[in-house]
């Protein structure tokens, strides 16, 4: 008999690891975030022909068995307008974060191990771009250049590349002065070895829940533009734009304004309790300290 | 020792002015250097290069780029920052006649939500881990994570459409008495307030735990004091920095909330007029518009680092 039969099935010990640990808020946020990432992906297999159907039954209509989510206001599907959105609204500020935390941990790496003239110039550089309010800084780059989704993405990896560079910045720099970093330095290794190898396997766990937190700003950012009409512009459409354009429906208590707003509420809950119930983390009342 | 913390503060100063600079230059390159030729794209593809360079010269775009930057700093600080591209009206007529209103809803904005933030945040702090706690903590939470507008919109559903207490949009803000006035200013106050209200209740339950957790506080409390009495007279007045602190850094949150707030309720503010200037490109609007805003968030960032330097003695040692 080999060890191998006595072990259980790889995949069984690693499907245990992955959700020990979570307590139940923090499984309920990853169930809402798979069931969004699900719908994402489901999204483009949507048939042009029913994206663009209206409905005989009229504008602003309430939930019904024909129409879950009501009609919007030009008498479309809510449900399947949310869905065809999700793309939109998930893959923008994904792709932001991503960018921003990528860019913003290797500036922050960068300038912990250098130090000098280097992390002086990054952080003077990366502080002025902190002091823009950043739907503020958002308004001015969409007046200069007009709005695209590039452009949102840029927009949004440059607002939230500083806070990234900051707190990576500061986490390395303390582990920077750690005598196994030393004995690398002494041992002749480059400085791409160091932030690859000794710095970032130990960075990476406050590098994933500010990754988490920069998505829901980015998130939130994007959506605010769309909702102000600077967004994803038509016929794209976010779930900002589509509690824009049905912003009309308010007055009749329409669920067609409601549901892309929900949509987005649930989204961003769903991230924060993931990131606040990440185990190992063991701070979760992250005020406390 | 005054002389230190004066010395601090002007250095906050100055940097805050610096800082201001700097942003100028950025919004000036966004706005006017980097997009392209502005006569160009006023005059359409089909433009003669006579017309355009006519144009130029009048729009004083032949200039260097430095040049024209010193020009516009020069007047946005004397308060003249041009005519608007789209109506030809004056910019500072046009932000004159909207700023009143803008600052009218943050300062009954603020009335309203700092106190009420404030003891929210002692109350969560003192009953720590009660159900008063947890619900307040949770709502907050979930108020700071979602876009303001759908705090808005769930406002709007539920005074103006359901219960029918209030009007839904104030189009227009009627002063005619303070019952009315209170009335259309309702909403978007509710909903304005609500967003920097979780902040700041956030961040003063932060500072006072931070301070209940001081060696200082077991004594008080090993002495004999009530909880309240723990809180109130002697983790209190030590948590004043950090909380006046917060309650600088979460007024900053009004600039991005009253920009959205002010859409969706139509209020005729300066956030207003610049969102309707960034739809229409109309650069110096927006560049004046944006000056203002990023002054403003200076300035409240500046009140919260002073802050921070008056309160706390350790501070001036550094």
């Amino acid at each position: 008999m080999t060890t191998a039969t006595l072990l259980p099935p790889a995949t069984e010990t690693r499907k245990r690891r992955l959700l020990a640990g979570w307590s139940r808020a923090g499984k309920l946020g990853l169930a809402v975030l798979a069931f969004w990432i699900a719908v994402a992906l489901f999204a483009p297999f949507l048939s042009e022909h029913a994206l663009g159907e209206m409905s005989d039954a009229g504008v602003f209509q309430a939930m019904s068995a024909q129409h879950w989510l009501g009609t919007d206001y030009l008498g479309r599907d809510m449900l399947t307008r949310i869905v065809a959105g999700t793309p939109y609204t998930i893959g923008v500020a994904l792709v932001a974060t991503l960018l921003a935390c990528g860019l913003g941990a290797l500036l922050g790496l960068l300038a912990a191990v250098t130090g000098g003239w280097v992390d002086s110039a990054l952080s003077r550089f990366l502080d002025t771009l902190i002091s823009i309010p950043s739907k503020m800084f958002a308004l001015v780059v969409i007046a200069g250049f007009g709005s695209s989704v590039p452009l949102l993405i840029a927009v949004a990896a440059i607002v939230y590349t500083p806070g990234c560079y900051r707190i990576i910045r500061s986490l390395a720099v303390n582990i920077n002065a750690m005598d196994y970093v030393l004995v690398a330095r002494a041992r002749g290794e480059r400085r791409g070895y160091i932030m690859r190898r000794e710095i970032l396997p130990n960075i990476t766990g406050p590098l994933l829940a500010d990754m988490g937190l920069r998505f829901v700003y980015a998130l939130r950012l994007l959506a605010s533009l769309s909702f102000l009409g600077l967004g994803v512009q038509p016929p794209m459409a976010d779930w900002g734009s589509l509690v824009r354009e049905n912003l009309g429906a308010l007055p009749v208590g329409g669920v067609s304004v409601l549901a892309p707003a929900l949509a987005i509420a649930a989204l961003t809950i769903a991230v924060n309790l993931v990131i606040d119930n990440l185990p190992g983390h063991t701070d979760a009342d992250r005020e406390t300290h | 020792m005054n002389l230190t913390i004066a010395k601090m503060v002007a250095g906050r100063i100055v940097a805050g002015l610096g800082s201001l600079l700097a942003v100028s230059v950025l919004v000036f390159a966004i706005t006017a250097v980097l997009p392209g030729d502005a006569a160009e794209e006023q005059l359409g593809q089909d433009a003669t290069p006579e017309a355009v360079k006519a144009l130029r010269k009048e729009m004083g775009l032949d200039r260097s780029p430095v040049l024209r930057y010193f020009d516009w700093l020069g007047g946005i600080v004397t308060g003249d920052p041009g005519k608007s591209v789209v109506t030809g009206m004056p910019v500072d007529e046009a932000i004159a006649s909207r700023l009143p209103n803008s600052l009218l809803l943050a300062a009954v904005t603020t009335a309203f939500a700092v106190p009420l933030a404030l003891g929210l945040g002692i109350l969560c702090a003192l009953w720590r881990g009660s159900a008063f706690d947890r619900f307040t903590s949770m709502t907050s939470v979930a108020v700071v994570s979602v876009p303001e507008f759908l705090v808005a919109t769930l406002a709007v559903l539920v005074f103006a459409v359901q219960l029918k207490w209030l009007p839904a949009l104030s189009y227009e803000v009627d002063v005619s008495s303070p019952g009315e006035m209170l009335r259309s200013f309702a909403l978007p106050v509710l909903s304005l307030g609500s967003v920097i209200m979780a902040q700041m209740m956030r961040m003063t339950r932060a500072a006072v735990i931070d301070q209940l957790a001081a060696a200082y506080i077991e004594m008080v409390r090993l002495k004999g004091a009530s909880a309240a009495r723990a809180v109130l007279f002697h983790a209190l007045p030590n948590a004043i920095g950090p909380i006046a602190n917060a309650v600088a850094l979460s007024l900053s949150y009004l600039l991005g909330g009253v920009i959205i707030i002010e859409v969706i309720f139509n209020y005729p503010g300066i956030a207003k007029l610049m969102v309707d200037g960034v739809a229409q490109r109309d650069m110096p609007l927006v560049q004046a518009c944006a000056m203002i805003f990023c002054a403003a968030y200076l300035i409240l960032v500046m009140l919260a680092d002073v802050c921070g330097i008056v309160a706390n003695p350790r501070l001036r040692h550094q």
